[in-house]
C-alpha cells in the first residue's frame, strides 16, 4: 500500500446549521492508510465533518472527495454505492437493540453480499473475534457493557471490509484501560487491513497513540487552524489555542 | 457544607457547636480611611441571612475609596455568605470601588475567585423577549405550513419507498416484516376483542331501550350489524391500534433515532424508509383490515349477548336478522377503512419517530403526537368517508 497517494480530500468545505456557521474553509487531505485525527474542542464541529464526510449531512459550501472523486456531485446511487466502502463506529456504538450481536454484523453482509445464512455467520463470528469478542454472537447489545459495544460497534463498522473506517469520539464514556485498548485495537487494524481510518475525538491519550496525521478545527475561529502528525504540532506549534488544546490546558 | 474545622474549646464542647449565632454584616469605617465591612456570626443556609441589598445601598450612597472585610468574628458559613459576597464584590466591580477580600477566610477568597474567574459570554443569559403579536401569528403560520410541508415530504418518501418495495427493489428484512404482523395483528387479538364486544353490547343496549318501545326490538341486530361492518369496527380497531402500535412505532423510531440506529442504517446506504417504515406500513395494511373484520364479528357477538339476555330473542333469530341486514358492501366498507386506517396509523407512527428530536422527552413526544396525530387523521377521514359514501349512494 502507498500511504503517501491521498485518498480522501476535503476541499474548501463550509459547514452551517441554517444560518448558523460552524466551520469554514477546511481545505485538506487523508492519505491512504492513514489514522487521521480530526480533533478540536467541544462544539467545533467535530461531528458534523464526520457526518458530512459520510453522507449523512450535506455541506454548506465545497465537497468531499474519495480517490478524485466527488461525493456531493454524484448522484443518490453513486453516493450509496460509495457508502458501501465506509464502516462507520458511532459515539453510542448505535448498534441494532433488537438484534444479537450477530445479526447486526450479518445485516451489511445479508443486504449486499450473496454469502449464505451459515457463511454469513462465520464472518460475523471472525469479526466479534477480531475485537475481542469471540463466543458473544448471540448477546443483545443491553446484555454487554459500554466498552464491548464499542468493539461491537466496530466489528460490525468492519463487516464489508470497508475501505475507510470512521469513529465518532471513540473513547467517549470509555474507562482508561478500555480506551487503550480500543486504540490498540485501531492500530492493530490499520497494520493488518491497510484501512485509512478517520477518527473524530479530544482524547489527547488516543490522538498521540494513534494518530498519524491531524487537522484542528478552531471554534471560536470557526476554521481549520493546523494539520500534521500530533506530536510535531505539539512541537512546533506557535498557535495558542492549539497549544492549550494538545497540553490539557497547560500555558506556555 | 462548607466550614471553619472546629476549635479546641468547640471540640471539648459540642453543644456550643449546635447553637447558632445570627449573620450579621455591618459597615464601619477601617483603618485606610475606607469602608469596612464586618461579618459576624454563622452564615449557614439552614439558618437566616441577611440580604446584601442594604449594604450595597449603604456603600452607594457613600461612594468609598475602598472597600475590606473583618471576619473576625464570623462563626460556620457555607455558600450562603459566598453568594452573598459575590453581590457586593460584583457591585464594587460595577462601581469601581477598589476591593480587597484579605480580610476574608481563604475559603472564601478562594470561591469568590472562582466565581469571578470566567467572565460572563456575551449574549449567554436568556432574556425572555415577547415577540409582538403579529410576529407571533407570522411564527405560528410558518410552524404550521413547515408541519405541513414535512408531512408530505414524509408522505412522498414513504411513497417512493412502497414503490420500491412493490417492484422488488427495497432493502428490508422479511423476518422483521412477520415480526412486525405478528406484534400488530395477533398480540392485538385481545384488547380488539375486548373492546368490539363491549361496543357491540353498548350499541346494542342503546338501540334496545328505544326500539322496544315500538315493538322493534329485533332490529337491534340491524343497528349492531351495520354499525360494526360499516363504522365501528374499523374504527375502534384504527383507534386501538394508534394507542397500541402507532404509539409503539413511534417510540420505537425516535429511540432508534437517539440511539443514532438510523444514522447508522444510512452510513451503510441503507434507506431507513425503506428498512424501517416500509415494512411498518405493510404490517398495518395487512392485519387493520382482518382486524376490522375481526372487530365487526366480536362486535356482533355483543349484541347478540344483550339481545338473547334482555330481549328474549334467540340465537337464530338474531343472526338471522344479521345476516339479512349486513351486506357484503357494507363489510367490503369497514375493510376498505381498516386498510386506510392502517395506513395513517402507521404514516403518523413512523413520521413522528423519524422526526424525532435528540433526547429521551422527545420519544415521549413523539408518542404522543403519533397518537394525537392517528386519531385526528382517522376522524377526518371517517367524516371523508361518510361524505363520499353519501354522495354516491352506497
Amino acid at each position: 500500500m502507498d500511504r503517501s497517494q491521498e485518498h480522501i480530500r476535503i476541499s474548501d468545505l463550509t459547514m452551517a446549521y441554517g444560518s448558523f456557521l460552524i466551520q469554514k474553509d477546511l481545505d485538506f487531505a487523508i492519505n491512504r492508510s492513514d489514522i487521521f485525527i480530526i480533533m478540536g474542542g467541544s462544539g467545533c464541529g467535530k461531528s458534523t465533518l464526520l457526518k458530512i464526510m459520510i453522507g449523512l449531512k450535506s455541506p454548506a459550501k465545497g465537497d468531499v472527495f474519495y480517490d478524485g472523486v466527488s461525493f456531493w456531485d454524484a448522484s443518490g446511487e453513486e453516493q450509496e454505492q460509495r457508502k458501501r466502502e465506509f464502516g462507520v463506529l458511532f459515539q453510542s456504538g448505535a448498534l441494532f437493540s433488537s438484534m444479537t450481536l450477530a445479526e447486526n454484523i450479518e445485516l451489511a453482509l445479508q443486504l449486499y453480499t450473496d454469502l449464505s445464512a451459515a457463511e454469513r455467520r462465520d464472518i460475523a463470528s471472525l469479526k466479534l473475534a477480531l475485537v475481542g469478542l469471540k463466543g458473544f454472537e448471540d448477546y443483545y447489545p443491553n446484555e454487554i457493557s459500554g466498552g464491548m459495544k464499542k468493539r461491537a460497534g466496530l466489528a460490525r463498522a468492519m463487516a464489508l471490509d470497508p475501505e475507510i473506517l470512521f469513529f465518532d469520539e471513540p473513547s467517549a464514556g470509555l474507562d482508561p484501560i478500555s480506551s487503550r485498548r480500543l486504540d490498540d485495537l485501531i492500530l492493530e487494524l490499520r497494520e493488518s487491513l491497510g484501512t485509512t481510518m478517520v477518527v473524530v475525538t479530544h482524547e489527547l491519550a488516543s490522538i498521540f497513540a494513534i494518530g498519524s496525521n491531524s487537522v484542528f478545527l478552531d471554534a471560536s475561529q470557526r476554521t481549520m487552524t493546523a494539520t500534521g502528525n500530533p506530536s510535531t504540532l505539539l512541537a512546533e506549534t506557535k498557535d495558542p489555542t492549539l497549544r492549550l488544546f494538545l497540553t490539557r490546558g497547560e500555558k506556555s | 457544607m462548607i466550614a471553619e474545622p472546629p476549635t479546641q474549646d468547640e471540640w471539648e464542647h459540642p453543644q456550643a457547636v449546635s447553637q447558632n449565632t445570627a449573620a450579621n454584616s455591618e459597615i464601619r469605617l477601617g483603618t485606610d480611611g475606607g469602608l469596612c465591612i464586618s461579618l459576624s456570626g454563622d452564615w449557614l443556609l439552614a439558618g437566616s441571612l441577611p440580604e446584601p441589598d442594604g449594604v450595597i445601598g449603604q456603600l452607594t450612597s457613600s461612594s468609598p475609596a475602598a472597600i475590606s472585610f473583618d471576619s473576625a468574628g464570623l462563626g460556620n458559613w457555607d455558600s450562603g455568605l459566598v453568594s452573598y459576597l459575590v453581590k457586593i464584590v460584583a457591585a464594587a466591580r460595577s462601581s469601581h470601588w477598589q476591593i480587597s477580600p484579605d480580610g476574608l477566610p481563604e475559603g472564601v477568597r478562594g470561591l469568590i475567585k472562582l466565581a469571578f474567574a470566567v467572565e460572563e459570554r456575551e449574549g449567554a443569559r436568556r432574556q425572555e423577549v415577547r415577540d409582538p403579536y403579529l410576529m407571533r401569528l407570522g411564527k405560528s403560520t410558518l410552524t404550521w405550513i413547515n408541519g405541513w410541508r414535512e408531512g408530505l415530504e414524509f408522505l412522498g418518501k414513504s411513497t417512493i419507498a412502497f414503490a420500491r418495495f412493490m417492484t422488488g427493489r427495497a432493502q428490508y428484512q422479511s423476518s422483521e416484516l412477520w415480526h412486525l404482523m405478528q406484534e400488530a395483528g395477533a398480540k392485538a387479538f385481545g384488547i380488539v376483542s375486548l373492546i368490539s364486544f363491549l361496543v357491540g353490547m353498548i350499541l346494542a343496549f342503546v338501540g334496545a331501550v328505544q326500539l322496544t318501545q315500538f315493538g322493534a326490538g329485533i332490529f337491534v341486530a340491524n343497528l349492531v350489524g351495520i354499525a360494526m361492518a360499516r363504522e365501528m369496527g374499523a374504527m375502534m380497531t384504527a383507534i386501538i391500534m394508534a394507542g397500541r402500535t402507532g404509539a409503539a412505532f413511534a417510540a420505537q423510531l425516535g429511540t432508534m433515532r437517539v440511539n443514532e440506529e438510523i444514522d447508522a442504517l444510512s452510513a451503510m446506504g441503507v434507506d431507513p424508509m425503506e428498512f424501517l417504515v416500509v415494512p411498518r406500513m405493510l404490517a398495518l395494511m395487512v392485519m387493520m383490515p382482518l382486524l376490522s373484520m375481526y372487530a365487526f364479528v366480536m362486535g356482533v357477538f355483543g349484541g347478540l349477548v344483550v339481545g338473547v339476555g334482555m330481549l328474549d330473542l334467540t340465537f337464530t333469530e338474531y343472526m338471522r336478522q344479521t345476516f339479512q341486514s349486513v351486506a357484503l358492501t357494507q363489510i367490503a366498507i369497514g375493510v376498505f377503512k381498516g386498510l386506510i386506517f392502517g395506513v395513517l396509523v402507521a404514516v403518523a407512527g413512523c413520521m413522528r419517530g423519524m422526526q424525532c428530536g435528540n433526547s429521551s422527552q422527545a420519544v415521549g413526544m413523539a408518542a404522543t403526537s403519533a397518537v394525537v396525530t392517528s386519531i385526528v387523521l382517522i376522524i377526518v377521514t371517517d367524516g371523508l368517508f361518510a361524505v363520499m359514501l353519501n354522495v354516491l349512494g352506497i
